[in-house]
């Protein structure tokens, strides 16, 4: 049971930061693809500033932003009584951010890729700029976004080092997969090390065996049509 | 064709001058380097110095993690000479797996274990006791497997008859570096730590009580089994504890052993 605890923390953390990441991407991604405004990409940059930057310097950046002393934790704990440093949900919001360039990246190129004259057509038929976007873009730009959401997730899974400077390794509260081996190790604890590593690599293959098969069903779905 | 001979000539040259820098650099210096506890990070920084100052040509490479950690680092065969503990329990164990000179090993300073609070905070917490408020929702406290100053603070909570009722309220440090780091940022509401850090940090955090221990706190400080330099590794752990190393450390608030 002692092995079992960190698995679904991590399932739980890796599914809302994901979701999150899903979310952010997505809308980021199509003002971006679609407007045009001055220090886009600029912006652009920004969001993918994650995927360069080592994840200490976004646990530093998440300490200073939203620690019980940060910009917003102080105004979060003033007004409502809440802290995200160490709780699950720091957890969710440190590996949300790790990964949000992944569905990003993915779904700017993926509504980038969509024909423009379909989306003239839908308004010459009348269609809201909202409906354009859930019937022809969104849809059409499905299978890059789902692309972008399994990477994030499979790197919300992995993620260290900003959840160990956010959310802290407690155990049974914030102690994921990779911060339960890490501990392991260092205690010289080698038995429960190895388990831990057999149940993470037994969760990617899973995940990975299940995202495959959702996007290859999608695409002989696509070609029987 | 004149012109590519003298790039290539050139970048031999380029090449062999590099690797003499190299192994000028190798001939002129040796290297010790010294695994110590996190709370004695300052201390060995200046003892480190005045250390190579007294023995031209050494270079002290420090490195400074959770006692535990550091035993584990060397079991796994981590290229260090000397290695210096926070508590009695680790260097036990680090003798039982036949990692240290056994003969080496000497009791060199010693410490007590403080209740620190952040500097700004307003709480009338005065001592252990006083922990188990309602407004007291976090206390910071190193790792007891690896961090002996969690192991110290577990024995002293335990000893007060409080460790199961103010277990929900701790937050694992790494190091005992940590916990302070934890107190100084606010982030926690106490955190348990020894004195010397928190002289460290003593702008940022305020020691309300120094928390009484079956066990004195004595660090010990041995030669590692798989050295090259045993006689320099030695003369560093004689360093410690001649008058001038003794001082140096004194001044960081450690204590005589």
């Amino acid at each position: 049971m002692q092995s079992l605890a960190p698995l679904l923390l991590t399932l739980k953390v890796a599914g809302f930061a994901s979701l999150c990441a899903f979310v952010a991407g997505v809308g980021l991604a199509f003002v971006l693809a679609r407007y045009r405004f001055r220090g886009r990409e600029c912006f652009d940059a920004v969001f993918t500033l994650p995927l360069v930057l080592p994840p200490t310097v976004l646990g530093y950046y998440l300490i200073v932003l939203i620690g019980r002393n940060g910009w917003i934790g102080r105004y979060l704990y003033d007004a409502f009584g809440i802290t995200l440093m160490f709780t699950w949900q720091g957890a969710v919001l440190a590996a949300a951010v790790v990964s949000l360039p992944l569905v990003f990246k993915a779904a700017r190129a993926a509504f980038e890729s969509v024909d423009h004259n379909l989306e003239k057509a839908a308004r010459t038929l009348g269609s809201t700029e909202w409906g354009v976007f859930l019937r022809i873009s969104f849809p059409l730009a499905w299978r890059g976004i789902m692309a972008g959401t399994m990477l994030a997730f499979a790197r919300a899974m992995g993620e260290f080092g900003a959840t160990l400077m956010v959310a802290g390794n407690l155990p049974g509260k914030t102690q994921t997969l990779s911060l339960a081996v890490y501990d392991a190790v260092q205690a010289g604890n080698d038995g429960l090390a190895a388990v831990l590593v057999l149940i993470t690599s037994a969760a990617c293959i899973l995940v990975l065996l299940c995202s495959g098969r959702i996007l290859k069903s999608q695409y002989l779905k696509e070609i029987e049509q | 064709m004149s012109r590519r001979c003298a790039f290539r000539i050139r970048i031999i040259l380029y090449l062999l001058t590099t690797c003499f820098c190299f192994a000028g650099i190798a001939a002129a210096e040796q290297e010790l380097t010294v695994s110590a506890a996190a709370s004695l990070t300052n201390g060995f920084q200046e003892l480190g110095k005045k250390f190579e100052a007294a023995n031209p040509g050494v270079r002290v490479v420090l490195n400074f993690a959770a006692s535990g950690a550091l035993m584990q680092q060397i079991q796994m065969g981590a290229p260090v000479d000397v290695f210096a503990s926070a508590d009695q329990k680790t260097m036990e164990d680090a003798w039982r797996k036949n990692l240290m000179v056994k003969e080496s090993c000497r009791n060199f300073v010693s410490n007590r274990l403080v209740l620190i609070v952040p500097g700004g905070s307003r709480t009338a917490v005065a001592d252990a006791r006083d922990l188990g408020r309602k407004e007291i929702s976090k206390i910071a406290i190193g790792k007891p497997e690896t961090v002996p100053a969690g192991r110290y603070a577990q024995a002293a909570l335990t000893k007060a008859g409080l460790w199961e009722a103010l277990h929900p309220k701790f937050i694992y440090g790494d190091s005992v570096r940590q916990v302070l780091d934890y107190v100084s940022r606010g982030e926690v509401d106490a955190g348990f730590v020894f004195s010397t850090d928190a002289v460290v940090a003593k702008d940022r955090v305020r020691v309300v009580a120094v928390m009484e221990l079956e066990i004195p706190i004595v660090y010990p400080i041995g030669v590692v089994a798989a050295t090259q330099k045993k006689e320099l590794a030695g003369r560093f752990i004689q360093f410690a504890l001649s008058a001038e190393g003794q001082e140096a450390l004194a001044k960081f608030g450690f204590g005589k052993p």
